[in-house]
C-alpha cells in the first residue's frame, strides 16, 4: 500500500514535471519585456553549436531583458522538428532555410529580408538564398569548406610531403605508399568512411559534389536551380577517388555498411593520415593535430592541379513571417547581436569559422585560412553544388544502398548500380519532387 | 444498539450509491477527456487531413480524393504493404509458439521460475530505435565474417527482423499466457490426470482451450504489432537493401508500411504530406479490418469455463 502511495506520488509529479518542461521551457529565464516586447525562439539545426548558443542566448537576456529560447534539432532530424514546431503557438521565429529544396519547401514562412538591419551587417551576397520571385529567404551567417583533411607530420613521418600532392596521380602514390606500410608505420592512409547515417553524408553528399561541381564547370555555369537531369559525366573520377578511400583505409569496405567506427577520433589519435570531412572539424582536431590541413577533392579532372576547397554554406537564417512583428523585430534584433557584438560574435566565430559580417571579428580556423590561401593562389573554388540535391534524402539513401553493395564487392555491376542511384536517380527524385 | 448501527450503515451505503449515480461523469471524465484529446480528436483531424494540401497540419486546403489516387498508385506502398503482411504472419507463428511453449513450461514446478520470468520479459522494457541498433552489431558482427551484411541482402534483413520482433515480444506475449494457464481451474486439470489422459491429450483438449482468450489477444497483439513496427524496421535496416531500377526508381526491399509512410510525409515533394496521410487513413482501415478478422476467427474458438 505505501509503495503504492509512493509510486502514484513519483508518477504524478513526474507528469507535472513532465507538464511544467514542456509548456514552461524560458518561463524561467523571463526577466521583464513580455509579449509586446517581442520573444526570439531559435530553431538550430547545428548540434554542435548548441552549447555556445544557450550561453549566448542567456547573456543576451540578461542585457536586454529579452526572451530568447533557443532548441536544436538532433542530427538529421531537423525536418521532421520544423515542420512539428511549426506547427505549434509558439512558432520558432528564427530557423534554417539551408539550401534551394528548403526555399521551395518553407518560402512561405520566411520574410523578405531585403533591406533589414541583419541584411545590411552582411560583407557578401554570396551565401544569401533567394526564391523565385527574387525574395531574399534566407542569408548566411557562416561559411565552411570541406575536402581532405591531411595530418602533414604523419605523411613527413612516412617519408612523403604535403608539397608532393598535386593532383589525384600524386595523392593516390602517397596514400597507396602508406596503407602498403601501414603495419610497420603504425598508421594508415584514411580513417573509416562508415555508411550509417552519422557518416554517409560525407560521401554521398560532399564528395558526390565533386561530379556536380565539374559538370557545372563543363557546361561554364553555375547552376541556380535544380537540373532536371545529370550527364554523368565525371562519374568516373567520384568513383577515382572513392576507391581510393574506401581501399585505403584502417576499416575493410565490406565493415562499413552499419558503421560503428569513430573517423575523428582515428585521425585525432594518429591512427590515419587522411579524413574527408570540413572545416567545423577544425575546432575538435586541431586540439591534437594542431598542423593539420584541407585539400581539395583531387580525382583526375584534367587541370585539377588548380582546384581549391568546396565552399559554402547550409547555415542560413530564416524570419518567421507567421510570428507577430514584434517577434520579428526581436529577432532581427538578437541575429544582429550575434554577429557584431564582440563578445557573441567572438564565439560564434570561433564555432563556426567566417562570418560574412562586416563587424564579426577574424577567424582562426585553419582550414578556412588554407581555403582562402587556394583562392589567393588563383585556384577555382568549388561551389556547394551539392545543396541541389532532389529530394535529398531520398536520393542519398539510394546512393547510399548502392554503395553499400559496391563496398562488400567492387564489381563492374555492382559499380553500374551506384552509377545508376547517382546519375538516373537524380532525374527520378527531380521528377518525384516536381510533379 | 447493533441493529441501529446496521441500519445507519446501509444507509450510508445507500447514499454512496446515490451519489455515484449523481457524479459518476466526473470520475470518467479525466480518461475521456484523454481519450478524446490523444485519440478521437487527432484521428478526426488526420482523416481530414488525408482530404488536404498541406505543409503544416494547421494550414491545410482541401483537394479532395487525389491523395488516395497517389497513395495507391504508389508501387512501393503496395510493395510495402506485402512485405508488412508478409512479416506480420510470420512474426504471429515464430513468437506465439515459443511464448506458449516458454509460458507452459514457467507454470510447471520449476525452480526459480520467477526469475526466468523476469529475464524473459526484460527485452520488452528496451526502445525499439535502441534495440534495432544493438542487434545490427550482433548480426554485422556475424556476418561480417560471411564478407556480408544485414543491410547487403532482404533475407538476412527479413529473418533479422524477425529476430528481433521475437527477442523482444516473447516474454511479453509469455505474460499473457501465463495468466491464462493460471486460470485453468486445476479440478479440471486433476479430473484429466484422473481419467488417465496423457499429457499430450491434456495440453491439446483442456489447456488450449481453456487459453484460447489469451491465444485470441496474444494473436491480436502480434499480428498488429507486426503490421505497425516502426522503430525496429527504422534502426536495423532502414529499408536497405534497395533494388536499384534501371530508370533511377528504387525498390526498398526491407520497407515496411509504417516506414513507407514515414519516409513519403518527408519527401520534398508538395503533394507527399497528403499522400502520406492518405496513406495513414488506408493503414488503419487495413489494420483494423485484419484485427477483427482475427478475432472473430479466434473468438469462435474460445470456451466458456
Amino acid at each position: 500500500m505505501n509503495f503504492k502511495k509512493v509510486f502514484a506520488s513519483l508518477l504524478t509529479a513526474a507528469m507535472l514535471v513532465g507538464c511544467g518542461a514542456s509548456t514552461g521551457g524560458t518561463a524561467g529565464t523571463t526577466t521583464e519585456g513580455g509579449d509586446s516586447e517581442g520573444k526570439v525562439y531559435f530553431l538550430n539545426f547545428k548540434p554542435e553549436l548548441d552549447e555556445t548558443l544557450q550561453g549566448l542566448a542567456k547573456t543576451y537576456t540578461e542585457k536586454t531583458g529579452v526572451d530568447v529560447k533557443v532548441v536544436t534539432a538532433a542530427s538529421g532530424t531537423y525536418s521532421q522538428t520544423l515542420t512539428a514546431e511549426m506547427d505549434k503557438s509558439t512558432k520558432p521565429t528564427l530557423f534554417i532555410i539551408g539550401n534551394q529544396a528548403g526555399v521551395k519547401e518553407w518560402s512561405d514562412y520566411a520574410i523578405d529580408l531585403t533591406g533589414t538591419e541583419i541584411a545590411n551587417e552582411l560583407n557578401t551576397d554570396a551565401y544569401n538564398l533567394y526564391d523565385e520571385s527574387g525574395k531574399l529567404v534566407s542569408i548566411g551567417y557562416c561559411f565552411e569548406c570541406y575536402g581532405i583533411i591531411v595530418n602533414p607530420d604523419l605523411l613527413e613521418k612516412a617519408g612523403h610531403s604535403l608539397d608532393e600532392i598535386k593532383n589525384f596521380e600524386t595523392l593516390k602514390t602517397v596514400v597507396e605508399d602508406i596503407h602498403s606500410r601501414a603495419a610497420e608505420l603504425g598508421f594508415d592512409a584514411f580513417s573509416s568512411s562508415d555508411m550509417d547515417s552519422s557518416s554517409s553524408w560525407r560521401f554521398t553528399g560532399h564528395l558526390a559534389n565533386l561530379e556536380y561541381f565539374y559538370e557545372e564547370k563543363a557546361a561554364g555555369k553555375t547552376w541556380t536551380e535544380c537540373p532536371a537531369e545529370l550527364t554523368g559525366e565525371f562519374v568516373g573520377n567520384y568513383k577515382n577517388l572513392y576507391d581510393l578511400i574506401i581501399n585505403n583505409s584502417l576499416t575493410d569496405p565490406k565493415d562499413l555498411a552499419t558503421g560503428g567506427h569513430d573517423a575523428e577520433n582515428e585521425f585525432k589519435t594518429g591512427q590515419a593520415a587522411f579524413f574527408v570531412n570540413g572545416s567545423w572539424e577544425y575546432a575538435a582536431v586541431s586540439e591534437t593535430v594542431p598542423n593539420a590541413r584541407m585539400i581539395p577533392y583531387y580525382c583526375g579532372v584534367e587541370g585539377e592541379e588548380k582546384a581549391g576547397l568546396n565552399c559554402g554554406t547550409e547555415n542560413c537564417w530564416a524570419v518567421n513571417s507567421k510570428v507577430s512583428e514584434a517577434d520579428q523585430k526581436a529577432t532581427i534584433d538578437f541575429m544582429v547581436w550575434l554577429v557584431s557584438d564582440p563578445e557573441a560574435a567572438g564565439q560564434m566565430v570561433e564555432q563556426l569559422g567566417v562570418l560574412p559580417y562586416k563587424n564579426a571579428p577574424e577567424s582562426k580556423n585553419g582550414f578556412l585560412a588554407d581555403a582562402a590561401k587556394y583562392t589567393e593562389d588563383g585556384c577555382y573554388v568549388m561551389d556547394w553544388a551539392t545543396n541541389y540535391q532532389p529530394n535529398v534524402d531520398e536520393y542519398r539513401a539510394g546512393l547510399v544502398a548502392a554503395l553499400n553493395q559496391y563496398n562488400a564487392d567492387q564489381s563492374d555491376a555492382n559499380w553500374a548500380n551506384v552509377e545508376t542511384a547517382f546519375v538516373q536517380g537524380w532525374a527520378t527524385q527531380y521528377a518525384a519532387v516536381n510533379n | 444498539m447493533s441493529k441501529y448501527k446496521h441500519k445507519q450503515g446501509k444507509s450510508n451505503a445507500s447514499n454512496l450509491k446515490a451519489q455515484i449515480r449523481q457524479w459518476w461523469w466526473l470520475f470518467l471524465l479525466p480518461v475521456v477527456a484523454a481519450f478524446l484529446i490523444g485519440f478521437v480528436w487527432p484521428f478526426i483531424q488526420g482523416i481530414y487531413l488525408s482530404f488536404c494540401s498541406f505543409k503544416t497540419t494547421s494550414d491545410a486546403t482541401l483537394i479532395g480524393f487525389g491523395n488516395y489516387g497517389r497513395a495507391l498508385s504508389d508501387p512501393t506502398f503496395v510493395h510495402s504493404f506485402w512485405y508488412s503482411a508478409l512479416f506480420a504472419v510470420t512474426s504471429l507463428i515464430f513468437i506465439n509458439i515459443p511464448a506458449f511453449a516458454v509460458a507452459y513450461a514457467l507454470t510447471q514446478d520449476i525452480k526459480f521460475s520467477n526469475l526466468y520470468r523476469t529475464v524473459f520479459f526484460m527485452p520488452n522494457l528496451i526502445g525499439g530505435i535502441v534495440l534495432g541498433y544493438i542487434w545490427s552489431m550482433i548480426f554485422d558482427g556475424i556476418l561480417s565474417h560471411y564478407n556480408t551484411s544485414i543491410l547487403l541482402n532482404s533475407t538476412y534483413g527479413f529473418w533479422g527482423l524477425i529476430i528481433l520482433i521475437c527477442w523482444q515480444q516473447i516474454g511479453y506475449m509469455m505474460i499473457i499466457y501465463i495468466a491464462g494457464l493460471q486460470a485453468i481451474p486445476t479440478d479440471m486439470l486433476e479430473a484429466a490426470e484422473i481419467d488417465g489422459a496423457t499429457k499430450a491429450q491434456t495440453l491439446f483438449r483442456v489447456i488450449i482451450p481453456n487459453v484460447m482468450p489469451s491465444i485470441t489477444i496474444c494473436m491480436f497483439l502480434s499480428i498488429t504489432n507486426g503490421f505497425k513496427l516502426f522503430d525496429q524496421n527504422l534502426a536495423l535496416t532502414a529499408g536497405q537493401p534497395f533494388i536499384m531500377n534501371p530508370d533511377g526508381t528504387t525498390i526498398k526491399t526491407t520497407e515496411m508500411l509504417a516506414l513507407n509512410i514515414f519516409n513519403t510525409f518527408y519527401n520534398s515533394n508538395a503533394a507527399s504530406r497528403g499522400t502520406a496521410q492518405a496513406k495513414a487513413v488506408l493503414f488503419f482501415i487495413l489494420v483494423a479490418a485484419i484485427g477483427l478478422v482475427q478475432l472473430q476467427f479466434t473468438r469462435k474458438r474460445e470456451v466458456q469455463q
